[in-house]
């Protein structure tokens, strides 16, 4: 195991600019490398997008393996894990890291088979420590510490993956802030591959830019909605409020399961995780699965009815009243101060 | 061209806790499933209900397997009464604790036994691990295409024609079978069993194997043969400042919150 030395970072793009949650993990990634006393490498797959390259670098990649062909221009699970597969191989990273989207939820797990190493899914943190195998004897220096909310985030489990290379983990959207920009040594390594085992098994037949670009993730202000809103009624007075912050809203499982905003508005474990400038959580509890999703916001603030509400412990600062009071008397002042509204 | 009817189904289930009921969290941090009420997770239910219309429509073959303690067989009884025609249930204690690599290779050598099939349909993932990464890990071991997160599909002789959610929006794809795809919950709303379905199902034989059935090696499964281990499980700590912001009525409350965003600095640009 000593031979495999490195951190990878597999990257997403849309052909046009690399993608946020990408730059992210670059971020944490080179955190890492440095406290590893290793190189930042990144992979990138596509065709047309040698000019991406020159950003990777400037986040800090120190190596940049790039495969730019007609043949990768749609992603193909079999076809991109095949090549990303026999990198690894060939190159003997100790950490591989994906983002938690969907198409590294789907390329991932793949790879990870491939080399029958083990992968850690939906990561908010990484972290390099010891480990010590009581049981057979065995000590680990300096593994990565993969750390995932677990059992509807009440609880946080710190996963690692001792005996077998490389460490593979897909990290959650949202996480890490993007980094400043920190050029890295910048080698650039075409990979070219044959056509002796391309397979055709799939193919694309339609690509549909259909969804909006979330806004939650670059929001400095979300207004969460918690099923204190009541309906529709409530939805509507807070989304005022938003747009009056200059911000977006947010919400919890059991308001988008009641269909009252759309599921790309959820924020928790099995939602967003966001780390805006301030969240305003209106009528909401503060169940751990939703406040895990809040955890990198600047400031929390809480309009809640209850005083014995969870959120109560796990805001910065409390209004104790009703939000159908409180969020229209708001809205007057804020629009008195400014040109807002 | 394969006809559709002579097409061999498989939907890999799996029994969760109810997400209402407490469930206890044991020291090696697994969880304890025997005390609680089990469910088929959310978007399995679905993956039976798309096996069952293809079933309905071309008269398949639909086999249901799931890996977990032998209460499982509740679930797996379920399917039954919903319609599905054979069931297999891989229960041993030695498997307790696998992850996702060490669940898919189990999988992968039962369907191995079962000999062939042309599609594998699973929920695209589990309500309690919520990994996504079992589907496409036992595709890998079994050398097949795979689709993930998958909306709507059918059947067109040797193809699945499938719409599959993507980031920023959707793609549309053909996968040659054999294939496994992963399904939303949103695909489809199961339909509930009926009197007559769970009375079928008193009946119906459950098989049950053991890892020597299947051919599994010991040192692959279980919490021993998991690449992944769980080093600690902590409480997580979302306690802040719980500052209380006074006043004697709601326009006091307000002015003091309206303050405070400004000293905070979030509102400067704003108000």
């Amino acid at each position: 195991m000593k031979d495999y030395s490195g951190v990878w970072v597999y990257a997403e793009h849309d052909g046009n600019a690399i993608s946020r949650s990408t730059l992210e993990i670059m971020g944490k990634g080179r955190e890492l490398a440095s406290r590893l006393g290793v190189e930042l490498s990144v992979v990138l797959f596509g065709y047309g997008v040698s000019d991406l390259v020159e950003t990777l670098i400037e986040y800090g990649a120190d190596n940049v393996y790039v495969s730019d062909d007609e043949r990768l221009k749609y992603y193909k699970t079999l076809n991109y894990a095949k090549l990303l597969t026999e990198l690894i191989r060939r190159h003997r990273p100790e950490i591989v890291l994906f983002a938690a989207s969907y198409k590294g939820r789907d390329l991932a797990p793949r790879v990870a088979a491939s080399l029958r190493t083990g992968l850690t899914a939906n990561c908010i943190d990484l972290d390099i420590g010891d480990f010590e195998d009581r049981e057979k004897g065995e000590r680990f220096e300096k593994i990565l510490y993969q750390i995932v909310p677990a059992y509807g985030g009440n609880v946080v489990a710190t996963i690692i993956t001792p005996y077998h290379r490389p460490q593979i983990a897909t990290v959650r959207p949202g996480n890490f802030q993007v980094p400043e920009k920190f050029p890295g040594k910048g080698k650039v390594f075409q990979i070219n591959f044959g056509s002796e085992d391309w397979d055709d098994d799939v193919e694309v037949l339609e690509v549909e830019r259909d969804e909006e670009d979330s806004k939650l993730e670059k929001a400095r202000v979300i207004v969460g909605v918690g099923v204190g809103a009541r309906g529709s009624e409530g939805v509507k007075i807070l989304k005022r409020l938003a747009e009056a912050l200059g911000g977006t809203l947010g919400a919890t499982r059991p308001v988008v399961d009641a269909g009252l905003l759309p599921h790309e508005c959820m924020i928790g474990e099995t939602g967003k995780v966001v780390r805006p400038e301030l969240y305003l959580a209106c009528g909401i509890s503060g169940a751990a699965h939703h406040m895990i999703g809040v955890r990198g916001a600047k400031v929390i603030i809480a309009i809640n009815k209850d005083p014995k509400s969870p959120i109560c412990e796990a805001a910065d600062y409390i209004v104790i009243g009703d939000i159908f009071e409180v969020v229209p008397k708001l809205l007057e002042k804020l629009g008195k101060h400014g040109d807002a509204l | 061209m394969k006809q559709v009817t002579e097409m061999n189904i498989i939907v890999l289930i799996k029994q969760v806790p109810d997400p209402r009921e407490y469930v206890r969290i044991r020291e090696d941090g697994t969880l304890d499933r025997e005390k609680t009420r089990g469910l088929i997770n959310d978007c399995d239910k679905s993956a039976l209900e798309a096996a069952l219309r293809l079933k309905e429509r071309y008269g398949c073959r639909v086999t249901a397997i799931s890996m977990g303690p032998p209460k499982a067989e509740d679930a797996l009884r379920e399917a039954l009464a919903m319609g599905i025609d054979d069931a297999v249930l891989i229960s041993d204690r030695r498997a307790r604790g696998s992850d996702t690599l060490a669940t898919s290779y189990v999988l992968y050598k039962a369907i191995e036994k079962l000999g062939k099939f042309d599609l594998i349909i699973c929920g695209a993932e589990s309500s309690d691990g919520g990994t996504a990464q079992v589907g496409p890990e036992l595709a890998e071991f079994l050398g097949i295409p795979q689709a993930t997160f998958v909306e709507d599909f059918e059947v067109e002789g040797n193809h699945i024609l499938l719409r599959r959610r993507m980031d920023g929006g959707h793609e549309k794809l053909r996968l040659a079978m054999p294939a496994l795809i992963t399904v939303l919950k949103e695909i489809n709303k199961p339909r509930t069993t009926t009197f007559s379905g769970i009375l079928r199902a008193m009946n119906m034989p459950i098989s049950i194997w053991s890892l020597e059935d299947i051919g599994a090696e010991v040192d692959k499964v279980g919490l021993s043969g998991s690449p992944t281990k769980i080093m600690k499980i902590e409480k997580v700590n979302l306690r802040r400042r719980k500052i209380l912001i006074e006043g004697d009525n709601v326009e006091e409350k307000v002015n003091n919150l309206l303050r405070i965003l400004r000293e905070e600095g979030v509102l400067s640009e704003v108000v």
